[in-house]
């Protein structure tokens, strides 16, 4: 791949970036340089400043000083369309997508040069031509809201093409995607590469950073800390060391593993699909102990959300049963499975886990509202409400302005972090956790992770549903691999061979491994 | 120079306040301009309107009599729209209420004298409940949309009223309105045109302030209308929660028609629709869903009808011309709710050139 970038001009450069937001600093006196034919990996916390700088770029910010060349001309960015005659594009971390268009239309959505009526037979043509040069699977008129959120993200890449972009600029694009989609996205980056175009890309994941990048660069605090060829760094925890300005533990405290009696079971769950021509979810069973982690991997959509909205009454089983403590409660109502002493991190914090416009003090007693600890009868105590709230933001290290900050506020990490707090303060025994760490910084990750340890170290059920094989064989005590809505088969993580996990959850039965 | 909008850290409690008395004074604006078309002397309209409204002890009291069944609509739409149920059948559920008063007043003549007041309007309140519940109950166990459903059963309801007033449950004499009730049923006086009815409006202000904002089930309720999702996760029954909060709803629009008819026109009659319950929905949106502040944008609304009458006599311009004016309200007010989680910079020529 090296042998593409030049010495020449380099495609970006952007000097002394300085951008503040009300009472933060977002980038201070940031410099960033990408060649032709490379890839820059953006590397950072949550909040470290990399979305800020990649939005200036695009025009959708602009710097309070600082500049910006491009091919080595100084660029007045003020709009997207003014970034994309360019040649740069981004795609967001949520697609800018009309649900309701097909394809072809949204690749020429906002197009300015067209004709009033657009020849779309021509425009669909240039489109499959593109799909093809780039092995982008993408048929120009299904409709957006028909499509995985892979393909969505393919689309998005193919709008990005149609209007000659040269760099590209991904923010997070693996985050949505199932390990083949990103494996397929790998390939298509690569192709574009071999044709000159270069990429910027802003992660989380050191693993993508070493497979893909030419060139790494590390923004704490919205200062730019380092920049390096990928190749030269020899560990990953120098990387991690790097972004959040200290030793990360990479293995976490963990009791030893001593399970109790039966706390959560499922016994042949089936869940029919709505057309009623499959089951999403197929005779599932497992059972988890006090003081046990049951992890459960798998590419997402093979029937884990399904899985954790059964148990957690959100979702009707066709048949089967949920035992909670040996007592039935299949297709009980969600407050009767919180009753039952079930805490849960939902797998959409956004749309599940918070609501966004109240407070994070009001966040924060979304469960024990309705407890004689924050209220009498049905009037809620507010002072008691306040005192609590104080409580879990300092104990779960929330940084919010104060507790009476709308949640939207937050950022990704301490929106989990709010979540986190209620669900565990609550917790009478059972916690569900769904993709906790989806989109964290390492600090915040390494927060998640040891907290659920913790819960099972006190000897509460744990179900914890990941796509990292490697947080589950971090966290987990058994590892159960579901495909296709079907566990594939249940490991002690101590057996656990990764290569084997991978092929289960790639669909492969146990008997041909 | 140029203008652009800046996101706020944090949603802005001052601009809660001004933006709503900012849209009254542009839509005043609006107002004079739709005033000086229609070749009217907009200063000397807002001054017969102001004097129409408030220029003599009787005309306050007709205003705070008109402001008693505005304020109680939009207490009524209020509770559904903090559910994000948009409720705009509150004009049905009004017209509900009246029905269900008359009936006690005209049919339940087994009652003793001092039972008729309380029934009619324990009545009312149950028909107006029964007429929010059915697109409560539509909503939550099929998602039948309610802005339709209620907006239709506004019409089902009018109709029905003439049906009864027309024909069914006409007086003997003349030849529509049923027949009036008995002067002990109706709702006392307490100064002039003002009646007891108030006392009703203030406590239920009150009570549903406490209501929402310090009970579990206010709780629950603002869960519900911002984020459904979330709050069905914490184990908040989504359905049982619409169909009370419509059945709330309904019940005090319901309790408005009632209350109006007993103190006001004393019989179901012509008129009996009179738009309280769509004026409601501006009353509660101006409110910002508060019900203390809908006690003051009741009254701005009933000056504005009272103002509006008065124009007809003094200036020979049409009633119609305060209805104008509620309506210009709301049109500002939306489009000025963007400044409370966004702030307007101004970027000068100079400014630019350092960006």
């Amino acid at each position: 791949m090296h042998e593409n970038i030049t010495d020449e001009t380099p495609v970006v450069r952007m000097v002394a970036i300085t951008k503040h937001f009300p009472g933060v600093l977002a980038n201070d006196q940031v410099n960033l340089t990408l060649r032709k034919g490379e890839v820059l990996a953006l590397l950072g916390e949550n909040g470290a400043g990399k979305s800020t700088l990649m939005n200036m770029l695009v025009g959708l910010y602009r710097p309070d000083s600082g500049e910006i060349y491009i091919n080595g001309k100084l660029a007045d960015i003020r709009s997207p369309q003014d970034s994309m005659a360019l040649g740069v594009g981004m795609i967001h971390q949520e697609f800018m997508l009309v649900g309701n268009m097909s394809v072809a239309e949204n690749i020429i959505l906002g197009m300015k040069d067209l004709p009033f009526v657009p020849p779309l037979s021509e425009i669909k043509k240039k489109i499959t031509d593109l799909s093809k040069r780039y092995g982008l699977q993408v048929y120009p008129d299904k409709i957006i809201q028909d499509l995985s959120v892979g393909e969505q993200q393919r689309v998005e890449i193919l709008k990005l093409l149609y209007r000659g972009a040269e760099i590209l600029i991904l923010d997070e694009p693996t985050a949505v995607l199932t390990p083949g989609e990103a494996r397929d996205l790998n390939e298509i980056i690569k192709k574009m590469l071999s044709e000159g175009k270069s990429a910027i890309f802003i992660t989380h994941k050191m693993d993508e950073v070493m497979e893909f990048s030419h060139t790494v660069q590390v923004l704490r605090r919205g200062k730019s800390v380092n920049v390096c060829p990928t190749n030269s760094i020899k560990r990953v925890q120098d990387l991690a060391n790097m972004m959040v300005g200290r030793d990360i533990l990479f293995s976490l405290d963990r009791g030893p593993y001593n399970p109790g009696k039966i706390m959560l079971e499922a016994k042949n769950l089936v869940i029919q699909s709505l057309q009623g021509n499959k089951n999403v979810l197929d005779h599932v069973s497992f059972a988890i102990r006090g003081g046990e982690i049951l992890g459960v991997a798998g590419v997402a959509g093979n029937g884990q959300q399904q899985l954790t909205e059964a148990l957690t009454g959100l979702m009707h089983v066709s048949s089967g049963q949920v035992l909670i403590n040996g007592e039935d409660y299949t297709n009980k109502t969600p407050l009767q499975v919180i009753r039952s002493g079930v805490s849960h991190i939902p797998a959409d914090r956004g749309r599940m886990g918070v609501v966004g416009d109240m407070s994070v003090g009001d966040n924060l007693s979304m469960k024990k509202y309705r407890t004689n600890e924050l209220s009498n009868h049905s009037i809620i105590k507010r002072s008691w409400v306040r005192l609590f709230a104080d409580k879990l933001i300092e104990t779960f290290v929330i940084k919010t302005p104060s507790q009476d900050t709308s949640v939207k506020f937050l950022s990704g990490g301490n929106i989990q972090k709010t979540i986190l707090a209620r669900e565990i303060d609550s917790c009478g025994g059972i916690l569900i956790a769904v993709y906790p760490s989806r989109g964290l910084d390492v600090g915040a990750t390494e927060a998640v992770r040891q907290n659920i340890i913790k819960q099972r170290d006190k000897g509460n059920a744990v179900l914890l549903v990941s796509e990292e094989l490697e947080e589950l064989l971090m966290v987990a005590d058994k590892i159960a691999v579901m495909f296709e809505g079907r566990i594939m088969d249940i490991v002690d993580v101590k057996d656990a061979k990764t290569e084997e996990l991978g092929m289960l959850m790639a669909g492969v039965e146990r008997r041909d491994i | 120079m140029r203008f652009a909008l800046e996101k706020r850290d944090g949603k802005s409690r001052k601009m809660t306040i001004l933006v709503p008395i900012f849209s009254l004074i542009i839509s005043f604006l609006l107002g004079a301009i739709v005033l000086a078309i229609s070749n009217a002397n907009p200063i000397q309209t807002y001054g017969a309107m102001i004097k129409g409204a408030f220029g003599s002890p009787t005309k306050i009291q007709y205003t705070i009599a008109k402001s008693i069944p505005l304020l109680l609509c939009g207490l009524a739409v209020g509770i559904a729209f903090r559910l994000k149920f948009w409720n705009i059948g509150a004009e049905g559920q009004y017209v509900s209420g009246v029905i269900g008063i008359t009936w006690v007043m005209q049919f339940w003549t087994f009652l003793p004298q001092w039972a008729y007041l309380p029934v009619g309007i324990v009545m009312g309140i149950l028909f107006g409940a029964f007429w929010g519940g059915i697109p409560g109950v539509l909503k939550a166990q099929w998602g039948v949309d309610e802005t339709l459903a209620t907006l239709m059963m506004n019409y089902i309801a009018i109709g029905f009223a003439e049906y009864l007033y027309f024909n069914a449950w006409k007086a003997p004499r003349g030849n529509m309105g049923t027949v009036r009730y008995p002067e002990f049923a109706w709702l006392p006086k307490i100064w002039g045109k003002v009646h007891s009815g108030v006392y009703f409006a203030l406590i239920l202000v009150v009570v549903l302030w406490f209501v929402l904002y310090k009970t579990r089930w206010g709780f629950e309720l603002n869960m519900i209308g911002k984020n459904q999702r979330a709050a069905r996760c914490q184990g908040v029954s989504i359905k049982k929660n619409i169909i009370l909060a419509m059945l709330l709803s309904g019940g005090i629009a319901g309790l408005a028609g009632a209350i109006d008819s007993a103190a006001v026109t004393h019989c179901l009659t012509k008129g009996v629709n009179s738009g309280y319950g769509f004026t409601g929905i501006i009353i509660a949106w101006m409110a910002g869903l508060n019900p203390f502040v809908s006690i003051f944008i009741a009254i701005i609304m009933a000056a504005l009808e009272t103002g509006g009458d008065a124009l007809q006599i003094t200036l020979k311009l049409p009633s119609a011309m305060g209805e104008v004016l509620q309506g210009l309200i709301l049109i500002p007010l939306l489009a000025g709710s963007v400044f409370t989680e966004y702030k307007l910079i101004v970027l000068t020529k100079q400014k630019e050139e350092v960006l």
